[in-house]
């Protein structure tokens, strides 16, 4: 276990490094952020002035190496934009998006599992083949689309819930969260399932997979020639056994809906750190683009961590590596 | 108790439909197409900073919604020499935080504007021609120059005027161009979270939440006439389609920039309304009038002498550049249908340009009309010039920055095939267009210009003036023309005090730039605002969307 872990970590570190130079070198072969963030009427002195005051005047691998230098002290740099650190953009936006995300995977897991059960244990019937339709439509409609069509039916045309932004939020020990008021739970709930749909597509297909496999199993035709109760059967021995493809997947898609949630966060103008990306991209705000991948990078490699610890609780036949 | 209960409702209703209407809290909730990066008035000189810093942080002149120039914390201004100008300013104006407004809090701001760090964009170029301040008494300003700058006032309206007791200053100050021998200023991050917010504005400072919401209240102590509206919220939606939706749900009452393709809709909608008005943002066609060859030009033989100085040429073969003959220049400008891109492209929303300011504005010729389309008359003119079967072209265009940039640059190329040049359209994101606009790689490319101080001299000076460090001329000029006499004419026109001389000679220098092809102008963005029927916008030519220009009609 310890030897997995030091592994693990020194494997971490040298992706974060390769990560940092080919973001930084990516940035910069983009553009230049003073010719965006600058005001056209700035004759070539100034011009010249304030590539030299944000820095940008230097060849890339000075900057590089000042930005190095400066990140292994836990400093990634002041945002172009907003003159703040980079961290702390990320850290006030994180919030919005780690509540879509949860809520989003929830409705995956809330809806998906039963469904995809459902639909591997009736797989002929009506109701099985419905479920599997909708899955289709699940995962073939663009996010962006199916978040427009949202709004303007929820919305637009029979007013229940608000089209966009955060609504109201209440602090929970300094973190401003909005599931505790309904005002901010109403915001929150078109965003979530936009973000949810392609999941729970996913999570349905896995069970169904899952379920069709494990119900031919040995044990199954074990367990009911036991006598045990069909309702025990499907609730402890299939639901358990079908679950570990269903967390591998949850969780890379946990990092992907935290990271990668900027379509639904720009259609519903949801203040998360996925629009954050969006929009320091196209101003070229290289320390919140660089800051926000290297943080990216750290929670996949976290995330992937802790599925693979839940994976020996699951399954007691894995043994983490290292260990023999 | 039960009849005092009812008595008490009863007494409560009658106060309650006797109050007059205007003291119900109004709320008024805006969707905005860009998000300020800062409070900080002085942080970064761009537009929506800019728009944001006039509800809280007002500037010693007024531009209006036509941008002329009008009274606002001063009353009157004269110059009383070439390099002296005397500012009266307002009595009886309050900070937000009470403290009263006088000629320090100005020279203070004047101070601090070089010395915000990390600004992405800064306001020197606003402050950079004073040399001097006397303050005769509180409300009397006297203004010194280092050169005559007959812009003074209008630099005056582009940058706002913060608290000097608010900063902790309260001795004497004493202007220079460093830092006036104060040692901290306060900083961006206290503007944000409101700590130094503190302006003279009509609207005071509530909340920043970025990506969310900002939100400003009433100034129940302004000294000008109140807005009707107590409280106003500007959401940041970024997509149009998005804006748009918010507003149809009623999630905002106004939205900025709505798509151009919606606007009849919305239009033909009893519950939305649209407001329109001019820009001064012309969009043109540069033209690379620099080296003797020119990239991405095709088929029109060998360059005559070698390529010398920056650009792409300087390191690999090019073929002749064919704009430095005028009747090129002139053959595309005559090809271009500019009535037809206005009602066709642009949906009626534009208006066809033959100078780079609408009629109307300072330096503008009455009856400049534009160019008129001429395809026979261009084929004769490109035959004279040596290329009867014309050449390749490849014109550059950004496709997000823009109204409908990119499909304008298409209709183009279309129209210069049909005069014989093939052009094909090389459309990019804004941020990777600018760079390499920048490296001079377009030898055509399509762009637009909003004049911050609405006269001539701006786009000239910015445009068509050759570049130079020392003149501060040409510094959006990557055509890289290059016209002695109109650089000697713009700047006479720039330091020239006497307005109706400047006219004459800003006149003369637009037409001499527009007789020359110097740069192709196409046309004027006309900008669009919607709201909820039972509002008004005052549509401004800076396209600014300000909270105090919205009215309710009732």
């Amino acid at each position: 276990m310890l030897a997995f872990t030091i592994r693990r970590l020194s494997q971490s570190v040298v992706v974060l490094f390769v990560m940092s130079v080919i973001v930084f070198a990516g940035v910069f072969a983009i553009g230049n952020p003073v010719d965006i963030l600058i005001n056209p009427e700035a004759d070539i002195a100034e011009q010249e002035e304030t590539m030299r005051r944000l820095g940008l005047d230097k060849p890339i691998w000075v900057q590089y190496g000042a930005f190095m230098s400066n990140a292994l002290q836990g400093d990634l740099g002041n945002s172009f934009v907003h003159n703040v650190p980079a961290l702390e953009i990320i850290a006030t936006r994180l919030p919005a998006t780690l509540e879509l995300a949860f809520l989003a995977v929830g409705f995956a897991i809330i809806l998906g599992v039963p469904l995809g059960m459902v639909a591997g244990l009736k797989e002929d019937s009506w109701i099985g083949k419905t479920i599997m339709t909708g899955s289709i439509l699940g995962f073939s409609l663009p996010t962006f689309w199916v978040g427009l069509i949202f709004i303007m039916l929820f919305s637009v045309s029979l007013g229940w819930l608000p089209a966009s932004g955060r609504g109201e939020t209440v602090d929970v020990l300094g973190v401003p969260v909005s599931f505790l008021t309904w005002d901010g739970l109403s915001h929150l709930l078109l965003p979530a399932l936009n973000l949810a749909l392609f999941k729970i597509s996913l999570v349905i297909r896995l069970a169904r997979s899952g379920t069709k496999e494990v119900l031919l199993q040995d044990y199954i035709k074990f367990a009911r020639a036991k006598g045990l109760s069909n309702y025990r059967i499907i609730g402890v021995h299939v639901l358990k056994n079908i679950l570990i493809p269903v967390i591998t997947v949850l969780g890379l898609e946990l990092g992907n809906v935290i990271a990668f949630a900027v379509v639904t966060e720009t259609v519903f103008a949801w203040p998360g750190i996925g629009k954050l990306l969006i929009d320091s991209i196209a101003n070229l705000d290289r320390p919140v683009v660089v800051a926000y991948l290297l943080m990216t990078v750290t929670m996949f490699i976290l995330i992937n961590f802790v599925v693979d610890i839940l994976y020996s609780i699951l399954d007691p036949r894995v043994r983490l590596g290292g260990a023999n | 108790m039960g009849i005092r209960k009812l008595g008490l409702a009863a007494s409560a209703l009658a106060f309650a439909l006797a109050l007059p209407a205007a003291t119900q809290a109004s709320k008024l909730t805006m969707g905005m197409d860009s998000e300020p990066s800062s409070i900080d008035p002085h942080y970064h000189n761009l537009g929506p900073n800019n728009a944001l810093r006039r509800h809280m942080f007002e500037s010693l002149v007024d531009q209006d919604e036509k941008q002329n120039l009008g009274p606002l914390l001063a009353v009157s201004w004269k110059p009383t020499g070439e390099t002296t100008w005397e500012f009266k300013l307002r009595e009886g104006v309050k900070f937000h935080d009470g403290s009263a407004f006088t000629a320090r809090d100005v020279v203070y701001s004047a101070c601090r504007i070089p010395n915000v760090p990390n600004s992405p964009s800064n306001f020197t170029s606003f402050t950079k021609a004073i040399s001097g301040f006397e303050i005769s008494n509180d409300h009397t300003l006297i203004v010194h120059t280092s050169v005559p700058t007959p812009l003074l006032p209008t630099y005056f309206a582009n940058w706002g005027v913060i608290s000097s007791a608010a900063g902790g200053v309260t001795g004497e100050i004493k202007y220079d161009k460093e830092n006036c021998g104060i040692a901290n200023f306060p900083n961006s991050v206290d503007f944000n979270n409101g700590k130094a917010a503190i302006g003279t504005g009509p609207f005071k400072f509530k909340e920043f939440v970025k990506g969310d919401r900002l939100v400003l209240d009433q100034n129940a102590g302004y000294w000008g006439e109140k807005t009707e509206w107590d409280s106003v919220v500007m959401k940041p939606i970024t997509n149009a389609a998005a804006r748009m939706a918010a507003l149809l749900a009623g999630d905002v009452d106004f939205v900025a920039a709505p798509p151009t393709q919606d606007l009849e809709r919305l239009q033909s909608n009893p519950k939305f309304d649209v407001a329109q008005g001019l820009s001064n943002r012309v969009i043109y066609l540069h033209m690379d009038q620099f080296g003797p060859s020119s990239n991405g030009v095709k088929g029109t033989g060998s360059p005559a002498a070698k390529y010398e100085g920056e650009g792409p040429c300087a390191s690999k073969e090019c073929e002749k550049n064919p704009f430095l003959d005028k009747r090129v220049r002139q053959a595309l400008s005559k090809a271009i249908n500019r009535e037809a891109i206005v009602s066709k492209i642009m949906g009626g929303v534009a208006v066809a340009a033959g100078e780079l300011l609408p009629q109307g504005f300072f330096g503008t010729n009455p009856g400049a009309t534009p160019e008129a389309y001429d395809p026979e008359g261009a084929k004769k003119l490109l035959a004279e010039a040596g290329y009867p079967n014309g050449f390749e072209l490849v014109l550059g265009t950004p496709n997000d920055r823009y109204i409908n940039d990119a499909k304008v640059a298409q209709v183009i190329a279309q129209m210069f095939t049909r005069i014989g040049v093939k052009t094909s359209v090389n459309a990019m994101t804004k941020s990777v267009f600018f760079k390499t606009r920048n490296k001079y790689e377009f030898s055509i490319y399509l762009a637009g210009w909003g004049a911050g101080t609405g006269e001539m001299s701006n786009p000239l000076r910015a445009l068509v003036g050759t570049r130079s460090k020392e003149t501060g001329l040409g510094g959006t000029n990557r055509g890289r023309y290059s016209n002695l006499d109109l650089d000697k004419k713009i700047l006479t026109a720039l330091s020239t005090v006497d307005d109706a001389k400047r006219e004459l000679i800003l006149k003369a220098a637009s037409k001499m730039a527009m007789d020359d092809y110097s740069i192709l102008p196409l046309h004027y963005e006309v900008t669009s605002w919607a709201h909820k029927k039972g509002l008004s916008y005052k549509a401004r030519a800076d396209q600014y969307t300000l909270a105090t220009g919205v009215s309710s009609t009732k």
